[in-house]
């Protein structure tokens, strides 16, 4: 029976009232008193050396503040970068300076030159056409292949090359490899290319920022997964300032998907202007700002090669990728295509010999970071794209070779760094043949072909690391931050409950299924709880909300903190019921001996924590707990997902009829939300696999640079879904079992959409064996037609 | 957006006194010309809109059976009040954009823009218009000049265009997946005294008549009499969302599909 409240119920989205009525609080609603407006000059040449600025023009046009130009940042550090990579031969990953403005060379379209804070922001616009610079174009450096060469033309003046970083891991040994691969029964080979996204959340982004000269105190409000991690960048290694005058607030955000993890140049320079100018500064990109300053995704090249023996058991796997990071390496844009997605190379799957082999690139584009599942979409990606073709070629069924080589024994340590805690993947499945109805399809297929299309199926399997993430492990591994969370759980003495958590929502739903946890622990109404989150000044600390890792991990904290409130109350229920501590029983909200019907409610026992009359003396009044959790393991929500599609042979359109995921995400706290994770994260990949694509030309401009030509997925453009997370096999090493779902639908979407293509092509009787996404009309009618 | 003048005249008399300076521009619906403004990619100096100029507005049928709609016209009010009279261009009107879009956009500014993948050139030429101003009438076969080009001279306002209604007439648009306009868009009219085809998206010209499918149809009017009929992929358009092959395949395939609706 499903629950009406607390774990496991499916309540609405209390946070849903504010933004569907028009009252959020989002950055750009928040004005300052007196403040002033940014705008950013921008590079439209892609590479250029910077000879001259000359901005005293602009300078004396009206409502003009200051001009700024790198000049201004000597003195100031560049944007730092969160985590060192090591490469294969043990050295450090190069690491360029990123300026908060350009300085020496500009290095993508919409690096930013100047900068003008004016009265209003057309008065800023107006000073910054005034700006002349004088920039000698540089040959633009774009293919990474290319600019992997020797002698091919630096991004980076002072570094050695292109290459940021030469990364291998799994077997060491090439010799090795080249062994089971030249003893194998059957090699499959595949190239394929991960497509750059712009992740384009609806809400821009947004900094404003002030400073007060009587306490020296600055506060800065943006569009942020993560504001304590901005603050702790900002302040240390960009501009200087000891972490207790800096607050950060990060109020409602309308959309991140990674792309606000990072800590921009525009944040550090609002902050640095509010002080430099005395007067707020605020900024709001426009869509076509976004466009050249977030934060980009994916953009891998890779090779593939699986190598099967005579049983078709999967005996080896070797990956070579190239990946881009684009111009600069934003925050955490090193870790994305290492520690994220090498070590998911091994998927659901035994595969013993595994060699991962990845080159980072600079390239004259914009710099790519994470997206919704950052390296894990680019590693299932190859690896459910390999054992699809695999399967065509030796003419077996595609969910039979991976029930053939699935892992059935945890815990499983894979050859690619990760200890798997659990998993069920045949269970998980079979789950999903019932929910797809995969036994219909060939009727399905011949009601197609009555109709003169193709129709085809395509399965995948995806396994994650989420639950981001073990500082130890982590820490080895090179991220310069821990990768714990935090939570207060504040007890008001009429027994409402405000919850500080280090979480961040900006669409997860937290505001609501936080609220069932503690609710459900102590027996008391979900309204009863509060939660505080995205201020610097309101919140103990927090790493924020990215890579599915809030439940698991801040909700973790929360648990344990909740636990200590528990255990404190039940002292002082103790004391009031005139019994042993060790006797007191909390259910539904009232404390009682067990055995007797004495008892005390919640709130009689709250209220006494705070009019501490009638109070044990060896306790402390009030009643607030924090707790840190860092958690043992990553957790891996895995799945399997069923793509069906038309397509219309005379036009190569593709259009999606059914599209079924079965995920394993543990236990679940509301199943409601959990179908939305999924709704979007699957609508995320299918944007990828059949629309989205950031594309550059030949000199580095974006020509996908509004949405009249990068293209979103629409309502139209998905199906209904289909969810089952039924399949259920908890976490084991955190205290709620939960695994993490947010990013799952667009880690495990792509390859079922383009595997259903593929198939529907071959059962044509064309022999199609790739097309790369985005899967559009037009590159499927060349597939059919080639 | 840079600043400039701004008239909203109530006839067209006033419109065209106001567009005499230099520099000015006339707005229809600005679904087109508020955006580039917005970019700061124009800066005319007066805008003079033309939407409160009640006799630019609306849809009638005039004595010899033509259409006749008013350059100020929106595309919204298209689709419901020609869905009786010429069923085929409410349907196009109706596909054109998103809701918003088509409570503001105008058929004058739609035409005058002459945007290469815009659906109502294509409406216009395939049913062989004419384009009513202020100072003449311009048959559609000399107004669209190629990409964003047409005959209009400085100053000159759409006040009307005049549909004659085919036999049959159907409008298959192929969406360019991002923006949806049309990234290839077959008109396909038929009339006593022969078929029209226009196309849009395609070609680097603009709209154009495909006249060896005129011809075919004019023979046999059905889909497989444009069977092997090809269109040379030279002057179509190559880019992000199609190569010139694929329009060129797709110019076929929209105007067998155009044929077909008709039957």
């Amino acid at each position: 029976m499903p629950k009406d409240s607390g774990i496991g119920a499916s309540s609405k989205r209390r946070e849903d009232v504010r933004f569907l009525t028009g009252a959020g609080n989002y950055t750009d609603d928040i004005n300052v008193h007196g403040q002033a407006y940014v705008h950013f000059l921008r590079s439209d040449i892609a590479h250029g050396r910077i000879n001259n600025i000359d901005t005293s023009a602009a300078e004396g046009m009206p409502g003009v503040v200051k001009v700024f130009t790198g000049k201004d940042f000597e003195g100031v550090g560049g944007m730092p970068c969160g985590w060192e990579v090591t490469d294969k031969h043990g050295a450090p990953m190069q690491e360029p300076p990123h300026p908060i403005l350009a300085q020496g060379k500009v290095r993508h379209v919409g690096d930013p030159i100047a900068a003008v804070v004016a009265d209003s922001l057309e008065q800023a616009r107006d000073a910054a056409e005034a700006i002349e610079v004088d920039i000698e174009e540089l040959t633009p450096v774009l293919d990474m292949k290319a600019a992997a060469q020797d002698g091919a033309t630096l991004v980076h003046d002072d570094l050695k090359n292109n290459i940021c970083y030469d990364w291998q891991l799994g077997e060491a040994d090439d010799a090795k490899v080249d062994e089971v691969f030249a003893n194998a029964a059957h090699v499959t080979t595949l190239d394929l290319i991960n497509n750059r996204l712009v992740a384009n959340p609806m809400e821009p982004r947004v900094a404003v920022a002030e400073y007060s000269r009587g306490t020296d105190e600055y506060t800065l409000y943006t569009t942020s997964q993560n504001p304590h991690v901005i603050r702790l960048l900002m302040c240390a290694f960009v501009l200087g300032l000891p972490e207790h005058k800096v607050r950060v607030v990060a109020p409602d955000v309308g959309g991140g998907f990674g792309t606000k993890i990072f800590h921009y140049a525009e944040e550090a320079f609002c902050t640095f202007a509010a002080k430099a100018c005395n007067r707020p500064v605020k900024w709001t990109a426009s869509r076509s700002e976004a466009f050249m300053s977030d934060a980009q995704g994916r953009d891998h090249v890779s090779t593939i090669e699986l190598a099967l023996d005579a049983d078709n058991n999967f005996v080896g796997l070797r990956t070579n990728t190239y990946a881009n990071l684009g111009a600069y390496l934003s925050t955490f844009s090193s870790s994305v295509p290492t520690w994220l997605h090498g070590t998911l190379m091994a998927g659901n799957y035994k595969t013993p010999v595994i060699q991962v082999n990845v080159k980072a690139m600079f390239t004259n584009t914009v710099p790519v970071d994470a997206y919704r599942g950052a390296g894990r979409p680019e590693a299932t990606f190859q690896l459910e794209r390999v054992i699809d073709k695999a399967a065509r070629e030796l003419g077996v069924d595609p969910i039979a070779l991976r029930r053939q080589n699935f892992i059935t024994q945890f815990p499983y340590d894979t050859p690619v760094a990760l200890t798997y805690d659990t998993g069920d993947y045949n269970g998980t499945m079979d789950k999903l043949e019932a929910a797809a109805d995969l036994a219909g399809f060939a009727a399905r297929r011949a009601e197609s072909e009555a109709k003169g299309k193709l129709r085809g199926l395509g399965v995948n399997c995806y396994i994650e690391a989420c639950g981001i993430a073990p500082s130890n492990i982590v820490g080895m591994l090179g991220a310069r931050a821990g990768l714990y969370d935090a939570a207060t759980v504040r007890v008001n003495a009429t027994g409402s409950i405000s919850v500080m958590v280090g979480a961040h929502s900006h669409g997860q739903g937290h505001e609501t299924a936080f609220p069932q946890v503690v609710a459900d622990m102590i027996g008391i109404d979900e309204s009863m709880v509060e939660i505080v989150h995205g201020d610097t000044s309101k919140i103990p600390f927090g790493m924020g909300t990215y890579g599915s890792r809030s439940l698991a991990v801040c909700g973790s904290a929360m648990v344990k903190a909740t636990e200590k409130v528990i255990d404190k109350a039940k002292k002082i229920a103790a004391h009031l019921l005139e019994a042993s501590e060790a006797d007191i029983e909390l259910k539904d909200g009232q404390f009682s001996v067990a055995g007797t019907d004495k008892s005390v409610a919640w709130g009689d026992v709250t209220l006494t924590a705070y009019v501490p009359h009638n109070f044990p003396l060896e306790v402390e009044p009030g009643l607030e707990e924090t707790a840190f959790y860092d958690p043992a393991n990553f957790t891996f929500p895995a799945g399997a997902y069923a793509c069906e599609v038309e397509v219309d042979p005379e036009t190569g359109q593709v259009s999606i009829e059914a599209f079924t995921a079965a995920d394993d995400f543990g236990n679940i706290v509301n199943p409601m939300i959990v179908d939305g994770q999924v709704h979007g994260g699957i609508g995320q990949g299918i944007g990828q696999a059949l629309l989205e694509n950031c594309a550059y030309d030949e000199n580095g401009q974006l020509l996908s640079a509004s949405f009249m030509d990068y293209a979103m997925p629409r309502a139209d453009d998905v199906p209904f879904y289909g969810v089952d997370h039924s399949s259920q096999t908890p976490c084991t090493h955190n205290p709620l079992g939960v695994k993490g779902c947010g990013e799952a639908g667009a880690i495990g979407s792509p390859p079922a959409v383009v595997n259903a293509v593929l198939d529907a092509l071959n059962s044509g009787g064309r022999a199609v064996d790739h097309i790369d996404m985005p899967v559009s009309p037009s590159r499927v009618w060349a597939a059919m037609n080639g | 957006m840079y600043s400039f003048e701004f008239e909203k005249p109530s006839t067209i008399a006033d419109a065209v006194a106001a567009l005499g300076g230099e520099d000015a521009q006339a707005l229809g619906g600005g679904q087109t010309l508020i955006p580039t403004l917005k970019q700061r990619l124009a800066a005319p100096t007066k805008l003079v809109s033309v939407s409160g100029i009640a006799e630019m507005k609306g849809v009638c049928v005039e004595d010899d059976g033509s259409v006749a709609i008013g350059g100020a016209t929106t595309h919204a009010t298209v689709a419901r009040e020609a869905a009786g009279s010429y069923p085929a261009l409410a349907a196009l009107a109706g596909q054109i954009g998103d809701p918003a879009v088509r409570n503001r956009g105008t058929i004058g500014g739609s035409i005058a823009n002459n945007d290469p993948a815009a659906c109502y050139p294509a409406a216009v030429l395939g049913s062989g218009a004419t384009i009513v101003t202020n100072a003449r009438q311009i048959a559609a076969d000399d107004f669209f000049e190629g990409m964003f080009g047409t005959a209009l001279d400085e100053g000159e306002i759409i006040t009307s265009v005049r549909f004659p209604v085919p036999q049959a007439a159907s409008y298959q648009k192929f969406l360019q997946p991002a923006s949806r306009f049309a990234l290839v868009g077959a008109y396909v009219a038929r009339f006593a005294s022969g078929v029209r085809v226009a196309i849009t998206g395609a070609s680097e010209d603009g709209v154009f008549r495909w006249s060896e499918a005129e011809a075919a149809l004019d023979k046999e009017f059905r889909p497989d009499a444009l069977m092997g009929l090809k269109i040379n992929p030279m002057n179509m358009i190559g880019d992000l969302h199609g190569s010139k092959d694929y329009r060129a395949h797709l110019v076929s395939v929209m105007t067998k599909r155009a044929v077909e609706a008709c039957m």
